[in-house]
Formats: C-alpha cells, structure tokens, sequence
C-alpha cells in the first residue's frame, strides 16, 4: 500500500491490450491494507491477469465476504461492479448473480476465516454446484480485522503472535474443494507472482467452478517465527508440482519446452494451459489421485502449490439446469408472462 | 333425541392416520359438493409426520359462502382408534359419528346424545380384497361411499371426478367406482337416514379451487421472478414446487426447450437468501419461499438487503412458533419479526394477502414493488391459506400490465452523462437510481456494500453521511405507502361506535362473524389491513371510533404493537382478540369475543342515532 494518492493521468506510453486498456485503467482505490499485505501483491495479480486475458474491466462482477481479504475487490478492477457481502455467505451472492447473468465473469474473493470458518458451508456448496467463477482464498490463517485470532486453516501446533498454540485439527480448503467437486484447483503463493498469474489467468478462462488457494502472509499478524503461513516457512516448505503457461483461444503457443516435461490441456472455450512438469509423477487430470497427494504431502510438512487438477471439459451451473442462453435478468415481460389467455385454461382447471 | 337437521350447512370431520391415503378420498367428498353448486371450505389438519400418526380433514359446507373455519362438528367420521376419545367428544349434542364397527367397541366410549353410523369397514374391504394396500385405499372410497347415500351427494358428480383423475387408467377407474357403489349399497340397506343434507344449488359461480401457496408460485410466473432458492420448510415447501410446476409449463423456450427461469434448492435458508439478494443485485427478479425459522436464519441478509437497497421478494407461509413451534398448525406470528427483521434500525414491507386470489396478486406486486422501492418485500401468508384449498375468486391478469422495473440507470443515460451517485436521492421520493453489474464500461460501477457509504457509494464512516442516509431511507419508507395496498372498509349498516381491524387468514371468518354480530344487533366497522407501512387511513380510522378491536392469530398482539409504534395510534383505543392455539380463527371465536367486550364497554350510545 502507500500513503500516496496515485496520479490519475496515465503516461501516454504505456501499453494498451486489445480491448484498449492500460494495466491502470485495472487498477482500482488504493488499497488500505498493510504495508507488504500479502493480498496486495494478490491484487496486483488479478489487475495483471485481467489485462492480459483482454478482459473489459465492467464485464467482471466482484463478489466477497467479509474481513481483510474480502476488502481488496474496492483496490482492483475499479469500473467493475462489486458486492461485499456479508460474513461467509459471499457463494451464495455468487451463485445468484450468477443465475441472473450468465454472460459475466464471476470473481469471489474470500479469507480463510471468511472460506474454512464461518463460511465453511457455502463455500462447499459452491463447488458442488458447478458456479462458473474464479473464487480466490487469501488463505494466512489468521484474523487481521480482529487482530490476530486463529481461523479454521491455521495448522495443528502453529503458535500465534501472542504465543498461544493452535490445538484444532486445519481445514484444508484444497482437498476440500476437490472432494466437493471443483472443476480447476490450485494453489499458489502470493510471494511468487510469476506461478499465480498464469494460475489467476487459467482459472478465468475455466468453464465450471476454479478455485485457487492463495497462501498470502499477514504481515501484522501471522508472519513471526512459529506461524506455518510466514513468508518464510511458506518459501521453506513450498513444493511447487507444475509451472504454468496460459494461453487463451485466439493466442498461438510460442513457448518451447524440452521433450517429454511438457502437459498441454484444451480447455472447453478452447484456451489452452501448457503445463511445465516440475514433478514427473503429478498428473492434474486425476482428481482421486490429487487429493492423496497434496495429503501425502502436507502429512511430510510439504505445501503442494501448482495447478492440482482440471477438468477441461467441466460443465457449469447453467448447462445442468438448462437456463436460456440468453442472460435471465434481460428477459421482459413479452419471454416471461405468459398471459391472460393462459391464466383463464389455469382457472378452467381448478373449477 | 334432538337430531342435527341441516341443509348445505354443516360441518364433517374426518378423523385419520397419516399415510393411509385419507387425504385424497375426503378431498374428492369435498370436490363432489363443489360440482354440486355448493360452497365448501376444507381444512387438512396434519400432523408433522409422514405416516401413522393423527391427521383431520375438515369440510365445512356452506352455502351461504363462509369460508373460515366455523368450530364445531356436525358429523365425525372417525377412522382413528387413537383419538377416538377426543373425536367422539368434539361432535356437537345431535350430531352424528361414523365409524368402523369391525372391531367392537365398549358402550362407554360412545355417547348418548349424538347418533350413531356404524359400518364394518375393515371387514367389508377384507371379505372384498385380498391385496393389503387395496384394502388399505378402497377403505376410503367405501365410506366416501357411505357419505354420498347418507348426504344425499349426487355419485355421478363422484364419477366424473375419478373420470378426470384417472383419464387413460380404466381399470383404476372402474374398481374405483365398484368400491363407491359398495359403500353405497351398504349404506342403503344398513344405515338409518340422517338430517344433514346436501342440495344442488347454484351458488359457486366461476370461483375456482386452489391452494394459496400454489397460487403465490403462479403469481411469482406472471409477475416475472426468474430466479427461485429455496429450502424445504413445512408449510412453505409446496410454493417452491409449484413454481417449478408451472415454469415447466409455461417459461420453456418452444425453440430451445430451455428454461427461461431458475430454481436452486439451497443448503439452508441462509444461502437461499443470499442467492435472491445476489440475483437482486443483478438484475434478475427473485424470490424465496419460507417459514417462521427460516426468516431467523435470514435476518443478517434481510438487513444488507435493506441497507445496500437490493429487491428480494420473500413469501412468509406463516406457522407456530416460537422456534420449531407447531411446525403443521397456523399463526401469524412473524409481523413483528418481518416487519423489523436484522439488527439495526430496519424496516420492511410487508404485505397481507387474504386468500388464494391475493396470495397471486400480492406475489406478483411484490415484484414490482421490491425493485421499484428497492428493498425486501415479504408475503405474509400462512399455513391456513397456503395449505388449504380455498374457493376463490378467479385469477386476473391485464396483458397492457407491464412489469415496474424502477430506477434503473442505462448506458445510454450514463453516455448523456447522467450524474449516477447509487444512494443519491434526485427527486425527493428516497429512491435512488441503481445500475446492473457490466452497464458501461467506465461509468456506473460502483462497489455495494452493508456498511456506511456516502451518496456515490464510497465507503464512509462520517456521521453526516449517515445520516443522510439513514434519513433517505426514512423518506423512501414514507414513499411506500403510496404504493402498498390500501386497506378494504366493510362499512356497517348503521354508523358504529365500535371498529374492529384484521387482516391476513382471518378475513373469511371476521366476515362471517360481523354478519352474526349484526343479527344480534351489534354493528361494528371493519377495516382489512391489507400492508404495512400503514397509510395515515389507518390512523383516522382508529381515530373516529371509542375502541377498535384487533384481531389476530398470534399471542403478543403483535400487529397491536406495530399500529402503536408505527401509525402514532393511542394504544387505549385499541382491545386485541386473540387466537393462538395453533388452529384457524373461527367466526364463533369473534362473535362470542366481540359481543362480550361490547356488552361490557357498553353502554349507552352516545347519541340517540348510533348503535353499539
């Protein structure tokens, strides 16, 4: 963050994407986190990733919870329209503006007291349902807004800032996401912005339900010796599977790679995800084989980040329960009454 | 002994166990008097349970029209041995009691002033079928059977209902129809006449047959609510299912075969909110249906709802309480609960629909209203309307009727360069102009929060804008009685001193009830609250009478304390009547609790030409 207002004039030179916007015009309020917040550098991912994939800032609907991470949608994409609901119902909200337009793109931005706590329930149910969105976990373990409490994804042991242990088992929002039905799971770290861009960027283009765990230090908080969500321990213990190129439909793959280390995944709008093996036995297509490995893992003290699993030919929400095409919240009264004649036949039958 | 003589006058009960296929035959008792002309008004009392316990079907019939609930039963058909007792008790001194005498039955158990129908039904159905689950469901056309004889209910009437039921299924439609005539001929030859009769009249006109929660699901279709959450709850499921019943008829695409609307069974009432705030949020209408507990769950939504000004649409199908309460009984208990709903200064609209007929209109209001006042609307209906089936009026829809979408911005209005501040008042009514998510690309968005924000949405904690907003929202509630139903005056014959104030479920017996009151010479007039906020109507209704009793079916006096604290009323003018034993109001309860309180404050007119 900084305490200086940033100049609302761009410098002519700076580079415009195809639909005709700067990197800035993606840019939203200056963020009122803490200086060296690991959701900032999160925001910065979005606003660069949205830039790239040539996504119109409007056409992207930012929905979040409540807490520290679920303020950062007010500090990107700031043309966009953005809801910031209440605690841990944030999917709910999504799932309903959703099912009102589908022709948006769907961003939840959540913590994790926001996702594995209070709202341990809706965000289950999201992934079931097969949402079409990108849903971000600003995953530190901790409570910033309310100065240091433990949430439900700090790990067994860890100690807090003021020197209590944490005793309660941690939910991991990854298996969690993957058992429930996730379409694209991954992980990332907010320290290693060139592995989470391609990540953020993949899981827009995804049709179905993407989710991304995002180890993100709190820096007031959770960043001591003892606390497993530091920079340091992440950086220590970080056991990245796969680097990630992303490459929407229209782009050709010019990256090369060495033989036999390379995974290319078609996705349904035809993007493409090449895929760098960083470990020759991780296969992201096998969902029951994914969750045994990121447990085998964080069994050794091992924080598997990577792209985990994708299902390319995921369907969403809308297909299963066979809404129109059209978005439902630009309907009329001409596609959705069906009028007087058809009332009287109604009436004719309950005499 | 003095027998119960009545023609189209006259109550049965039918006294059964959950499960056992009741439910259907006695509605067909209840059709068949339809078809004859004749005004019924049934009620399905039902335990919270799927089979084997106590579960009453009552069917007034009246040709007078009354719809509520009289009290009192006539005949009893009494087919449950566990309550044998209470049902036997509960038949008024002449009346009559039908009953199984296969397996007999001590002479203590019975009385000796209510006359007798007995009819070995288990033993006719066991000498007729071998099948258990055929002995089990002819059992109920048997005695439906036995009634039609002994009523005088025209069998043909019967047969064209099971023609229409079971249409390309002969073989059910025949032994259906052998079953009736069993029951018949044993009636006939066996069973001494009675002197409760019905007669063909012509008195049901073009009034139709329908449940209000089936009607509040079609009045949510013409009203144009594409998205539908919801989770299942006693007694507001069936406004859920019967939303999907007749989009799947009426909203599919004929090309595509597509939906033009969506359904979400939620995980829990929280989410089934969230997702019509959601779709609120985007532009798309929406509702849930729901019950007391429920709207606990939704409260901290209901309240962002309020405060980021977001349309949602929710059907309250009223029940016991508190908590889990009488989940299968009915109340209307939640006036307050709506009315304020969430912490924080709240206000919510509510809206009192009477029977089916209002149960659509006021679903398909509530649509409008929700997106022209931005804000939740709740249909307070309840288990007495939703549940039961109802003669009503005949649904209307005009075709030149377009929906209110509201204040809604544009891209074109945004180019012209229209000042958008999303919690702006610009014309002074408290309502402010809204945009959909993805409008325009660089003007419009704005981020929609539950926390303070100025008139252009940015988050604000400063005391100032507050209260502008706060104050706003004020005005916008005062907007609202302009556009809420007014209420319904039933006007005495002569001018009364006395007023009496009800609304929802109880209309058909407060009807019934002042028309008993003026036969005994009390006059009283009688205004049918119809929503809240209340109009200044209201108030200078309480005001031109000494007292103005309050009927309502809850224990707190609930809609008492909302007209005090809402319309400035004098709290000493008004005497609350109180019903809440979990069964409708009846119009006995009024008379006898309006004609004491009357004889009692009474005495003398204050002028020679008024009566009390």
């Amino acid at each position: 963050m900084t305490y200086l207002a940033k100049p609302k004039l761009h410098h002519p030179s700076l580079a415009k994407n195809r639909v005709g916007y700067t990197r800035r015009d993606y840019e939203g309020k200056i963020s009122t986190l803490c200086a060296g917040c690991g959701h900032d550098s999160i925001s910065a991912a979005i606003i660069q990733a949205c830039w790239e994939l040539d996504i119109e800032p409007h056409r992207v609907a930012k929905l979040s919870g409540i807490g520290c991470s679920s303020k950062t949608p007010d500090y990107f994409l700031g043309n966009s329209h953005g809801f910031n609901t209440v605690h841990g119902r944030m999917p709910s909200v999504l799932t309903g503006a959703y099912l009102a337009n589908r022709e948006l793109i769907y961003l939840g931005v959540s913590g994790d007291g926001d996702s594995a706590s209070i709202g341990l329930g809706q965000f289950a149910h999201l992934m079931r349902r097969g949402v079409n969105m990108t849903y971000l976990v600003e995953n530190n373990g901790v409570y910033g807004l309310t100065k240091g409490q433990f949430s439900a994804t700090a790990d067994k042991g860890s100690r807090s800032k003021k020197g209590q242990t944490n005793s309660d088992a941690p939910i991991d929002l990854v298996t969690l996401a993957l058992f429930m039905g996730a379409t694209y799971v991954a992980r990332g770290f907010s320290g290693d912005k060139a592995q989470l861009v391609p990540l953020i960027r993949a899981a827009l283009a995804h049709q179905g339900a993407a989710v991304i765990d995002i180890l993100s230090p709190c820096i007031a908080f959770n960043n001591h010796a003892g606390s497993t969500k530091s920079y340091d321990y992440v950086r220590e213990h970080n056991e990245a599977v796969n680097r990630l190129d992303f490459f929407p439909q229209r782009e050709e793959i010019t990256a090369e790679y060495g033989a036999g280390e390379l995974v290319q995944i078609r996705q349904h709008d035809g993007s493409v995800v090449n895929l760098r093996k960083l470990h020759t036995d991780y296969d992201p297509t096998d969902r029951i084989r994914a969750m045994s490995y990121v447990q085998e893992h964080a069994a050794r003290g091992e924080l598997v980040t990577g792209l985990l699993y994708v299902d390319a030919d995921a369907g969403d929400l809308h297909e299963q329960i066979g809404t129109v095409e059209q978005a439902l919240n630009t309907l009329g009264a001409a596609e959705l009454c069906p009028g007087s004649a058809a009332l009287e036949k109604i009436n004719a039958s309950l005499r | 002994m003095q027998k119960i003589e009545a023609v189209n006058d006259f109550v049965v009960k039918f006294a059964n166990i959950n499960g056992s296929g009741s439910a259907s035959a006695n509605e067909l008792f209840a059709r068949a008097i339809l078809r004859m002309g004749v005004p019924v008004s049934p009620r399905n009392i039902f335990p919270s349970n799927i089979q084997g316990l106590p579960t009453w079907f009552e069917v007034r019939v009246t040709e007078h029209g009354y719809l509520g609930r009289r009290g009192g039963v006539d005949m009893m058909v009494a087919m449950n041995p566990q309550t044998w007792d209470q049902d036997v008790r509960e038949i008024d001194p002449g009346g009559y009691l039908f009953y199984d005498s296969s397996k007999p039955i001590p002479r203590s158990r019975f009385r000796s002033d209510i006359h007798v129908l007995a009819m070995p039904l288990t033993e006719l159905c066991n000498d007729t079928y071998s099948d258990a689950r055929e002995r089990q469901l002819f059992k109920n056309i048997i005695y439906i059977g036995a009634l039609t004889q002994l009523l005088e209910i025209d069998p043909a009437e019967i047969e064209k209902l099971f023609g229409e039921q079971y249409k390309g299924k002969e073989k059910l439609l025949e032994s259906n129809v052998r079953a009736l005539d069993l029951g018949r001929q044993y009636a006939r030859q066996n069973l001494k006449p009675i002197a409760l009769k019905v007669e063909r009249r012509d008195c049901v006109g073009d009034r139709i047959f329908v449940d209000g929660n089936s009607a509040a699901a079609l009045g949510c279709v013409y009203g144009g609510a594409t998205v539908c959450a919801w989770y299942p709850i006693t007694p507001s499921s069936s406004v859920a299912e019967a939303f999907q019943r007749y989009t799947q008829k009426l909203r599919v695409d004929p090309t595509s075969g597509q939906h033009r609307y969506a359904i979400i069974q939620a995980e829990d009432e929280l989410a089934s909110i969230g997702m019509v705030i959601g779709a609120g949020w985007n532009g798309a209408r929406s509702f849930t249906a729901t019950s007391g507990p429920g709207v606990s769950l939704m409260t901290e939504f209901i309240g962002l709802a309020y405060f980021a000004e977001i349309p949602a649409v929710i059907i309250n199908v009223q029940r016991g309480g508190p908590s889990t309460g009488m989940p299968t009984r009915t109340q209307q208990a939640d006036v307050l609960a709506c009315a304020y709903a969430s912490h924080g200064d709240t206000k919510h609209v509510l809206l009192f629909p009477e029977d089916p007929y209002e149960c659509f209109e006021m679903s398909a209001q509530a649509l409008d209203l929700a997106e022209r006042l931005q804000t939740p609307v709740f249909v307070m209906t309840d288990l007495d309307i939703g549940m039961n089936q109802r003669l009503s009026r005949p649904f209307t829809w005009d075709d030149r009727r377009e929906y209110d979408r509201g204040k809604v911005m544009s891209r074109e209005e945004l180019d012209a360069g229209a000042d958008f501040g999303r919690y702006l008042d610009v014309d002074g009514d408290g309502i402010p102009y809204r945009t959909y998510p993805g409008t325009h690309p660089t003007r419009g968005g704005y981020f929609t929060r539950g926390s303070t924000k100025n008139a252009y949405a940015t988050y604000s904690e400063a005391g100032a804008d507050y209260v502008y907003n706060m104050q706003r929202l004020r005005q916008k509630f005062e907007t609202a009685k302009s556009l809420v139903p007014l209420p319904v005056l039933s006007a005495a014959r002569f001018p009364a001193r006395f007023a009496a104030l009800f609304y929802g479920s109880t209309s058909p017996a407060m009807h019934e009830a002042l028309d008993a009151l003026a036969e005994q010479g009390i006059y009283i007039n009688a205004l049918r609250l119809r929503a809240f906020p209340f109009q200044n109507e209201i108030a200078d209704f309480i005001a031109s009478h000494a007292k103005v009793f309050v009927l309502e079916q809850n224990f707190d006096a609930q809609l008492t304390t909302l007209l005090v604290n809402e319309a400035g009323v004098n709290p000493a003018s008004l005497v609350p009547i109180l019903h809440y034993d979990g069964t409708p109001i009846t119009a006995r309860f009024i008379t006898q609790e309006i004609a004491e309180r009357v004889s009692k404050l009474n005495v003398r007119p204050l002028r020679e030409n008024m009566v009390a």
